[in-house]
């Protein structure tokens, strides 16, 4: 391991000074919440900033808040907080499990749900949980706020819509409809410190045995985290069976886009992807009442 | 630009001029002399520089100098002071032979004090996860577990 680059360090204690450094520094700047990525990323050389602006004496950044519709939760919530707390475990199931899995209790009491997503690792564990819950991003920038569907913030490995100078804010989970199940898998050689080989997460909501509504999201088998639309397609508005769950499972396996590497090979993870769709279809189904 | 900080660590207060490339870890073992932390991995990996942050135990290696400016850390040194009985968790770990080499020991003490303060009666399971940030290369894990059970029922019955 090499030594920390050289930088200034700032600790802005409102969001409008931070975002005046952040687009003052521009890309020689790096933002620093929980840490547990960055400061692993600039000792490997990585990541060389002149500048790190740590964002954590900011209030109101560290809540969570439930609304009628939905809950809020700032983007410095650490994933600890996130994990501990019954509403999300009530309410966003799978959030609460994928929460559970990330790393260490230790690395879960410095990493924050923020960084997690705009490091944007392509296997971030609670990027899946959010795709399938629809959350929205509030990003703040020089010229206000706006919001986005998290569909759209990531652009690949360690890329979001992120520009220097914007910050993520926080993050808006709408309250999924009553009867709604869902879950989080996550698929590695060891249960902690592990990078997912493959993880799913899913939601459904059935009626009658009939799906209506659902989504389904992959991590770790393509660029970014991604939505798998055309197994969900394969489910909604139908009655569930055994044979609609294999082939949504096919499906997913179909619509990912894994590489090899250390952890595994591609064709590997497309078949763990189906397997795991079909693990998590199979449970929401049996949770739900519905037969398989 | 070396910056002044002020920490609390195991009860004293600090002051301390360092630049701000600097972690936690270095401040505590090259700046206050505190070597009980080890440096394992550097990088969040292996739970042997683990300390107790504001109560919470933290890879002390993936925390900033200037961060803890203000804040309160516990090191395995403040887990039992010098002269007094040494703390339950660290009995254990003596009387079930969960030590080998010892480099990781501290920071799984750490670990597991800070469990059995939020969960007085862990299951094994509840320890395998309170621990899976603490790499052993030696033991295999099982006399740390029993010790934890070990240190759990000792408390318990002490009321501590």
């Amino acid at each position: 391991m090499g030594s920390l680059p050289q930088f200034e360090y700032f600790e802005p204690s409102t969001l409008q000074y931070a975002i005046y450094l952040l687009n003052r520094y521009g890309d020689s700047a790096c933002v620093l919440a929980g840490g547990t990525d960055l400061i692993v990323q600039m000792r490997d050389g990585k990541k060389v900033p002149k500048y790190v602006v740590n964002i954590k004496k900011i209030p109101q950044l560290n809540r969570i808040e439930v609304g009628e519709k939905s809950v809020v939760t700032g983007a410095l919530t650490t994933v600890n907080t996130i994990h501990e707390s019954h509403i999300i475990k009530e309410i966003f199931p799978a959030l609460h499990q994928a929460a559970g899995t990330l790393a260490s209790y230790q690395v879960r009491n410095r990493a924050t749900i923020g960084g997690n997503l705009c490091n944007a690792s392509p296997a971030a564990d609670l990027a899946p949980p959010l795709l399938i819950y629809s959350a929205k991003l509030k990003i703040v920038n020089k010229g206000g706020e706006n919001v986005i569907p998290i569909d759209y913030f990531f652009l690949g490995p360690g890329k979001t819509v992120l520009e220097p100078g914007m910050l993520l804010k926080e993050i808006y989970i709408p309250k999924p409809k009553e009867g709604t199940r869902s879950v989080y898998l996550k698929f590695g050689t060891r249960r902690a410190m592990e990078c997912a080989i493959v993880s799913v997460a899913a939601s459904i909501r059935l009626e009658d045995g009939f799906c209506k509504d659902v989504k389904i999201a992959l991590g770790s088998v393509a660029p970014t985290p991604i939505r798998a639309k055309t197994a969900e397609a394969e489910l909604l508005d139908k009655k569930i069976d055994q044979r609609l769950i294999e082939n949504a499972a096919e499906a997913a396996a179909k619509e990912s886009r894994p590489i090899s590497d250390i952890r595994a090979s591609a064709e590997y993870r497309r078949d763990m992807v189906k397997v795991f769709v079909k693990r998590a279809l199979y449970s929401l189904v049996e949770e739900s009442g519905g037969s398989k | 630009m070396k910056q002044r900080i002020k920490l609390f660590v195991n009860g004293d207060v600090y002051e301390v001029y360092t630049e701000p490339n600097r972690t936690l870890l270095d401040v505590l073992r090259e700046d206050l002399e505190l070597t009980g932390t080890k440096r394992g991995c550097d990088s969040g990996e292996c739970g042997a520089c683990t300390v107790l942050l504001n109560g919470k135990p933290v890879n002390s290696c993936l925390v900033l100098a200037p961060e803890v400016d203000g804040q309160e850390v516990v090191t395995i040194e403040g887990i039992s002071k010098p002269g007094s009985p040494l703390h339950p968790v660290q009995e254990a770990f003596i009387e079930k032979w969960a030590i080998q080499c010892g480099f990781c020991t501290p920071g799984m003490i750490i670990s597991a004090k800070a469990l059995l303060d939020r969960n007085p009666d862990p299951s094994e399971e509840e320890i395998k996860q309170a621990l899976a940030g603490n790499l052993c290369r030696c033991t295999g894990y099982v006399k740390i577990i029993e010790a934890v059970k070990a240190a759990a029922e000792k408390m318990r019955r002490s009321g501590s």
